[in-house]
């Protein structure tokens, strides 16, 4: 899976590392902009109240 | 196989490989020059086969594999995000947020002075201190609250009711309704988050006499730490004016501060009580202990 990422990138190997570092950026930024608040509210109940 | 050439190497490799193993020692000359033969062979038939475009194959267990990791990778990404970055990006905001809501206090008129404001010296725990109307809206800030003992940067908006998605998962301190406001006799109690979404309520960490301090348009309310209590989840008589207590009549002020315990988990909550100790006007500036904290931190 990785491996064919790779493959497919073009350029030398420098460019290819830099642009695999973008794309690692993206993927964060958009997993803690949107992905992360998004699962929090579907799975975390952290109740700290007191209730009957 | 590009038929000529890679045939002929393959037929004399094969030869030489045989040879070596039977008739040459180890080391000898005859074997070093079969030996680097051999190589070079290897060597030039390595081009052709790049040239015929080497075919990839993917295998299912290894794709399997790499979806395995990276779902873990993102497992741990989302419990770090939860537990250090989106708390110390709430609890930042938070900051900033009491430090506002402060500053706000002092744009407006000032509130007509509910107590003649204290002389140096004179002790005013022994005057009852001004107690706040309570705020009708949901989720309306109306105090900031400081634990020195939490951090020099630990200060926190104060806000009406406790629910989960408007008030404690942005940050805030959350004010259980029918409970008694600050200054007043009875029981102010207060819930936070403990371990994220920047609640950074501590409570395990406070020690007897350290100060809990409110601060509301009207002054500082100074309560000193007395002890830690760990109830289960349904135990709703802490929020009674006596806590645990249904029917006694109150004579203390005390501060509540729940949380959930163990940390991490919200198997069960940590009440940490305070008694109040003094009250000290907004026209005589704040205590000592958060003087020091504004010095370093801003705000009013």
């Amino acid at each position: 899976m990785y491996a064919a990422l790779w493959r497919i990138l073009p350029g030398p190997v420098w460019f290819r590392l830099f642009f695999v570092l973008v794309l690692v950026a993206l993927a964060l930024g958009a997993l803690v902009m949107w992905v992360f608040p998004w699962v929090d509210t579907l799975i975390s109940s952290r109740d700290v109240t007191v209730r009957q | 196989m590009n038929g000529r050439s890679g045939g002929t190497l393959n037929k004399v490799g094969g030869g030489a490989q045989f040879t070596m193993r039977v008739s040459h020692r180890y080391g000898s000359v005859e074997y070093n020059r079969r030996m680097s033969e051999f190589a070079s062979r290897r060597a030039l038939r390595a081009p052709t086969q790049h040239q015929r475009g080497t075919r990839h194959r993917v295998s299912i267990v290894g794709v399997f594999g790499e979806i395995l990791v990276t779902a873990g990778v993102l497992i741990l990404l989302f419990v770090g995000w939860q537990l250090y970055w989106n708390d110390f990006v709430i609890a930042n905001q938070q900051k900033n947020d009491a430090i506002a809501l402060t500053e706000s206090w002092t744009k407006q008129e000032p509130p007509a002075a509910a107590v003649p404001p204290a002389l140096p010296g004179e002790p005013t725990a022994l005057v009852a201190p001004p107690v706040l109307a309570v705020p009708t809206a949901e989720a309306s800030k109306f105090a900031v609250l400081y634990v020195p003992r939490f951090g020099s940067d630990y200060r926190r908006t104060i806000v009406q009711g406790v629910d989960k998605a408007t008030v404690l998962d942005v940050g805030n301190v959350g004010h259980y309704r029918g409970t008694q406001m600050p200054g007043e006799v009875g029981n102010f109690v207060l819930a936070a988050h403990r371990s994220a979404y920047g609640g950074g309520m501590h409570v395990n960490q406070l020690a007897l006499g350290d100060s809990i301090v409110v601060q509301t348009p009207d002054g500082w309310y100074t309560y000193r730490f007395r002890n830690l209590e760990y109830v289960q989840p349904t135990k709703v008589d802490i929020l009674k004016p006596v806590p645990g207590r249904t029917t006694s009549q109150a004579s203390e002020r005390l501060i509540s501060l729940t949380t959930c315990n163990p940390l991490h988990s919200t198997a069960e909550r940590v009440v940490a009580y305070g008694v109040f100790d003094s009250f000290q006007p907004t026209s005589a500036g704040p205590p000592a202990e958060i003087a020091k904290i504004l010095a370093a931190s801003g705000g009013q």
